[in-house]
């Protein structure tokens, strides 16, 4: 360190020259070079160097032996077992020994190479100058003067018949992929507009599988239901429940402050899709005495006492609300389809 | 007679009038009043009520109002019944310690039987969900599997899906449901306390409830294991981010600069 000390400003350039005897008297900038070369132990003392390599091989067989352990844990323990290890708590048996064994396996080859390449391995100082990055002009001629040739003997511009098909062929080629591309499949067409609910469809409640009561649904509740005949053993449920996800809740009529929302509600039970308008999560986090709908993946907040308009966050739309009301029997029905296209927007939404 | 009318430019006449009609109402009205449900209640139910009111005066009525008609501190507590009061004091949350987006759980300060006495008393203001008995709670032999499903589909977008809680608007929360009991688990359910909407009976049956719970039991039990080591609060992906971030990256980065400032060199400098 006493030879990267500062030195008293006056005698800064004298001091350099004397100490290191490269640079140029007039210049105090000038390049130092490279430092003189030290050694380490293990180059001066050969038992040094034994131990160092005894080190590195000890550490590349613990990582051997580590190996060893991962394939014998996975063999020997059943992959529910559970025992209880300070301080994780109760843990999987399998998975603690995979993971630690694993850990060291490549831990030890990591530590070994380090301590090799520290104490082993040549540590001589090398500088390799940059060259500059232009070709020579000698080279660049050479190059030009083959590209002349080629094309002289390729004889492309003697022959425009060859010169024009090859152009064709070339510019059909990607046709193909064309056909291809819009065969990936058919065309959404009028499915984004519509869902699985219309006009005489009753509510079906998700827990019990049954049509829902006015009666049922209580003040401050929260019920999730899906359209009459749509059955999760259906080989389309999650496609269709996607968009037919639908959340009712039940506000006291004088609480709702959009007059068309009381028009769509059944004395004050009111449905809307469970799909957000921003990027299509599920979106039930109801508060019931706010009557505030919470988006969790980027906070969208609706307002469902206000025609479920957005009250922050990112999302472009107001929920859209299905219109409801009791059918002969007293089931809750939907009177419709929803009046817009449910969840995020897309190209054709307008 | 005479006499009596004589007297009736008397200052004291009015007075005199008004009690004896006061005194004619009020014996008709004890006459002919339904004697019934008032006399044969002359047992433990309106011991407890009489209880439940003096506690009450004493620990709520400064929010809820004196006959528990709310005030613009607190709402009305008629009709709420006993569950939400076995809930809302059994979990320490009333009486609350201030105003605030949400009021969280604390220690109880009651006794069971002051709560049953302060339940008996906010029941008799107006019907509600009644405390559940323990047949109706226990998760014993229920189904596990149902139950995760229903959870996942009513409770996990707030409780997180194994129950560890998450954030709401403006300040609010879904507490965590680590070490809530069965009983109170069910209430809440039930009666849908602070933000939380409620599950009543008609649209989630008493056994639906009792697969929830036996679920929650199950992922978030005093002996359920974390297969995976340590939890992280069981919060999912962002503590999981965070701690390989911060002790994961941390640490490679402490080993290099370890390494490195450790130089081989015999003769240090």
């Amino acid at each position: 360190m006493s030879s990267q000390e500062i030195p008293e400003a006056e005698s800064l350039p004298n001091e350099q020259d004397t100490k290191h005897g490269t640079a140029v008297a007039e210049n105090p900038f000038a390049d130092p070079g490279l430092p003189p070369h030290k050694p380490r132990i293990q180059d001066i003392d050969e038992r040094a160097a034994k131990r160092s390599e005894r080190t590195v091989a000890l550490l590349f067989t613990l990582s051997m032996l580590a190996t060893i352990g991962f394939i014998a844990s996975f063999v020997i323990f059943p992959v529910d077992k559970i025992i209880y290890v300070w301080p994780l708590g109760h843990v999987s048996a399998t998975n603690l020994s995979l993971g630690l064994t694993m850990g060291l396996a490549l831990f030890c080859i990591g530590a070994g190479a380090v301590h090799w390449a520290r104490t082993l391995m040549s540590d001589e100082e090398m500088a390799d100058d940059r060259h500059a990055i232009e070709a020579t002009p000698e080279v660049k001629a050479k190059v030009m003067a083959d590209f002349a040739d080629g094309a002289r003997e390729s004889a492309i511009g003697r022959r425009p018949l060859i010169r024009n098909t090859m152009f064709g062929a070339l510019a059909m080629v990607p046709l193909s992929g064309l056909v291809l591309l819009r065969e990936l499949g058919p065309l959404p067409e009028k499915k984004l507009f519509h869902t699985g609910w219309s006009k005489g469809k009753q509510l079906i409640n998700m827990n019990t599988n049954e049509p829902l009561r006015p009666e049922d649904v209580a003040v401050g509740s929260l019920t999730f239901a899906k359209p009459e005949g749509l059955e999760e053993s259906d080989h389309e449920f999650n496609n269709k429940i996607a968009k037919d996800a639908l959340m009712i809740v039940r506000i006291q009529p004088e609480d709702i402050k959009d007059k068309r929302e009381l028009e769509w509600s059944h004395e004050g039970i009111v449905a809307f899709s469970k799909i957000c308008t921003h990027v299509g999560c599920p979106i039930s986090l109801y508060e019931q005495q706010t009557h505030h709908v919470l988006c969790p993946c980027h906070q969208s907040t609706f307002d469902l006492s206000d025609g479920a308009r957005v009250i922050f966050g990112p999302a472009g739309h107001a929920l859209p609300q299905l219109r409801i009301g009791v059918n002969d029997e007293g089931f809750l029905e939907a009177l419709g389809d929803f009046s817009e296209p449910v969840g995020p927007a897309f190209w054709e939404r307008g | 007679m005479k006499k009596l009318s004589a007297r009736r430019r008397h200052p004291l006449a009015a007075v005199v009038v008004l009690l004896l009609a006061l005194a004619a109402t009020g014996g008709l009205y004890a006459a002919f009043a339904p004697a019934g449900k008032a006399q044969a209640d002359e047992t433990a139910q309106s011991l407890a009520i009489e209880e439940g009111k003096k506690l009450y005066t004493v620990g709520c009525a400064s929010c809820h109002g004196t006959g528990g008609q709310g005030t613009t501190d607190g709402p009305s507590l008629v009709g709420v019944g006993s569950a939400a009061v076995d809930f809302q004091v059994g979990t320490g949350r009333m009486p609350a310690q201030q105003p605030g987006a949400q009021v969280p759980k604390k220690k109880n300060i009651y006794s069971q039987a002051e709560i049953d006495q302060l339940a008996a008393y906010i029941a008799s203001l107006g019907a509600g969900p009644i405390t559940p008995t323990e047949k109706q709670y226990s998760p014993e032999g229920a189904d596990i599997a149902k139950g995760g499903e229903l959870f996942r589909t009513n409770c996990a977008q707030c409780h997180n899906f194994t129950g560890e809680g998450g954030a709401l608007t403006h300040g609010k929360y879904a507490p965590s449901l680590d070490g809530v009991s069965d009983k109170h688990l069910y209430e809440a359910m039930q009666t849908g306390p602070q933000n939380m909407p409620s599950f009543p009976d008609t649209t989630m049956p008493e056994k639906e409830k009792k697969d929830i719970i036996a679920y929650i039991n199950s992922v978030n039990g005093e002996e359920t294991p974390t297969p995976g080591g340590f939890a992280l609060g069981g919060l999912g992906p962002v503590s999981e981010g965070l701690f390989g971030w911060i002790f994961g990256l941390g640490s490679l980065i402490a080993v290099a600069v370890w390494v490195a400032a450790h130089t081989a060199k015999a003769k240090k400098s």
